[in-house]
């Protein structure tokens, strides 16, 4: 097929959904829209009747809140991990999996900033600890807590991803104000910036990707440190820890590559896009989900064996309860499960790996398991907070307010991605192009 | 202003070629495409763009505000925690980083817009079928001897349509 009708056909395929609306986006859209819904009931009703609708105790006041801000934190990195490292080392197996991996960080991201604003009952406070100006009562923010520097972080890195997501679609942006009319049309036009495609305008682009790139990636490895430190900055034993950041980094990744494998299936199902994304794509993100699986099994057990040759009492107790004690051991073993235990072998078989269907599959229970990982890091450590031993206050167990809350951040980020998908190309549609006019080494077929 | 449509690159190339041989300059040849091919494809002169310096100026304007941000905070809040030095380094080193990151990151974008002259105002002529993998050649040649010898020269490289914009 000649470059010019493969690239119209680039065009027609991956700009079908954004331009023509199936019977199922509106059955999606209704049933995710009456989810949302009854999370804002849900957040209006805490907002009424106050923190107590959670199942939070004297000692644990950081729990299934907090839990799902870490996690969907977490989710947020792969995404932007798995599009600049494979931008910086030209692979070019990336071409259809940046963007949906981005468009998952961006709302993985947002998500999980909603969950401390939801945790402090009161959100509309939230701006006095957080905004960097003096309202009325001269108190300015403390600079030197970890509760000011995880703001900074999350801005600049939802900042940078949206940013980086914004670049990389100028070029697509113009193809669809080509193909589009009316209001559509105008919207693209403004957002296009009116880009042209001139040589000078993709030598730009392909610098900028390089820059943005270079720039994004410390800045994710130090947002989910910064949420490490979080816990660790607090004395609290099994948190208070400088092993914390890089095992948040490596659990981060391990659960966000699981998370853009999930994204990846059910785009290539419901978009039909077998074509763009491939057995091959899942065959290489296989490989890579199992070197990061080895990283992560390398943190867990130091987390474990420093726990436990510090030699404190209550660290000892803390995996204790963790390891022996039901129903929080359960959760333990489930962790260790479906994060470690069944993945790893199935990713050493290639067919596995190839298989979409097993592949979502096996990313919904790491990440099953790694949402479990985060609720035992923040509770446990908190179910034995020392020397005030509340002993008359009961074990800590999540009210259904709590699994609501859950349950709707995965209805708000499956929200965000089809939204994005219905009105901006998911797949990238220049990287696409550009991988037809280049074979490996970056050269034109016939030159 | 001539827009020559061609359907492949080295045709294109060609083009460009035989115009520059024919006293066309580099800034009266604009290529236009929707697919980025490698630099250099068309035979065009790479233009110089300056993206690589603003990620520096934005790092130093982030840094400098997140300095005014974190001492100006501790110092209109004089809190003195456990004796220690009102302006405390290692907290700060957190926020100068992130903003140091979120000035750079800013800038590049704000570079890619100016450097790639965005919006676009150059009145260059649009053609749809661009969009849809074709490639553009934009001559500016005001005579219009010029401009018959610039068509004749596209058409003789293998211009599907050459049209005046």
């Amino acid at each position: 097929m000649q470059l010019t009708s493969s690239a119209a056909a680039v065009n027609a395929d991956l700009l079908h959904f954004v331009l023509r609306t199936p019977r199922w986006f509106w059955i999606a859209a209704a049933v995710l829209g009456l989810v949302l819904a009854v999370g804002i009931a849900g957040e209006v009703v805490m907002i009424v009747v106050g923190l107590q609708v959670l199942g939070l105790t004297n000692t644990v006041s950081w729990a299934v809140l907090i839990t799902n801000f870490i996690f969907w934190v977490g989710i947020s990195h792969a995404g932007v991990m798995i599009s600049a490292i494979l931008r910086l080392t030209h692979a070019e197996w990336r071409r259809p999996i940046t963007r949906c991996s981005e468009v998952l960080a961006i709302f993985a991201l947002l998500t999980a900033a909603l969950f401390p604003l939801i945790h402090s009952g009161r959100v509309w406070r939230t701006i006095y600890w957080v905004f960097p100006y003096d309202f009325t009562r001269d108190i300015w923010p403390n600079i030197r807590s970890a509760l000011i520097w995880d703001p900074a972080a999350i801005l600049t890195y939802l900042t940078g991803t949206v940013l980086f997501v914004y670049v990389g679609l100028l070029p697509d942006l113009a193809v669809a104000r080509a193909r589009s009319s009316g209001f559509r049309r105008r919207l693209y036009a403004a957002l296009s910036l009116g880009f042209r495609g001139t040589s000078r305008q993709w030598r730009i682009q392909a610098t900028a990707s390089l820059l943005l790139s270079a720039l994004i990636l410390p800045v994710f490895v130090s947002v989910h440190s910064i949420v490490a430190w979080d816990l660790s900055m607090a004395i609290l034993p099994a948190w208070h820890t400088t092993l914390l950041a890089p095992y948040f980094v490596i659990g981060a990744v391990h659960s966000g590559v699981a998370g853009v494998v999930i994204v990846m299936a059910v785009l290539r199902r419901a978009l039909r896009l077998e074509a763009y994304i491939t057995r091959e794509h899942f065959e290489n993100i296989g490989r890579l989900q199992l070197v990061v699986a080895f990283g992560y099994i390398f943190f867990f057990l130091s987390d474990f064996y420093f726990g436990l040759f510090s030699r404190d009492a209550i660290e000892e107790q803390i995996w204790h309860l963790r390891l022996f004690e039901s129903p929080t051991n359960l959760l333990m073993y489930a962790q260790i499960l479906t994060t470690i235990v069944l993945p790893l072998p199935l990713w050493f078989i290639p067919r596995v790996r190839q298989n979409p269907a097993l592949m979502f599959f096996i990313s919904i229970g790491v990440n099953i398991g790694m949402w479990l990982e985060r609720y035992l890091l923040v509770v446990t450590p908190q179910s034995l907070k020392q020397p005030f031993v509340f002993t008359w206050v009961s074990t800590y167990e999540p009210r259904p307010m709590e699994y609501l809350f859950t349950f709707v951040a995965m209805a708000i980020v499956a929200t965000g991605v089809l939204v994005f998908a219905k009105l901006l190309p998911i797949v990238p549609l220049a990287e696409i192009k550009e991988g037809l006019t280049t074979d490996a080494a970056g050269h034109l077929p016939r030159a | 202003m001539l827009l020559g449509i061609f359907r492949e690159p080295e045709a294109l190339r060609g083009a460009m070629l035989a115009l520059r041989a024919a006293a066309f300059g580099g800034r009266d040849l604009t290529v236009l495409s929707s697919v980025p091919y490698p630099e250099g494809t068309f035979g065009e002169e790479a233009e110089p763009h300056r993206l690589h310096v603003f990620p520096f100026v934005g790092a130093a304007c982030g840094f400098a505000v997140g300095l005014l941000l974190t001492i100006g905070t501790q110092l209109s809040n004089p809190l003195v925690t456990g004796g220690k030095p009102l302006l405390s380094i290692p907290p700060m080193l957190n926020i100068l980083f992130e903003a140091t990151l979120l000035g750079a990151i800013i800038f590049t974008v704000a570079g890619v817009i100016f450097e790639s002259r965005l919006p676009d105002v150059s009145g260059l002529p649009r053609d749809p079928r661009i969009e849809e993998g074709m490639l553009g050649l934009a001559v500016r040649a005001s005579a219009p001897t010029r401009q018959g010898e610039a068509e004749q020269l596209m058409r003789e490289h293998g211009a599907i349509d050459v049209v005046q914009c």
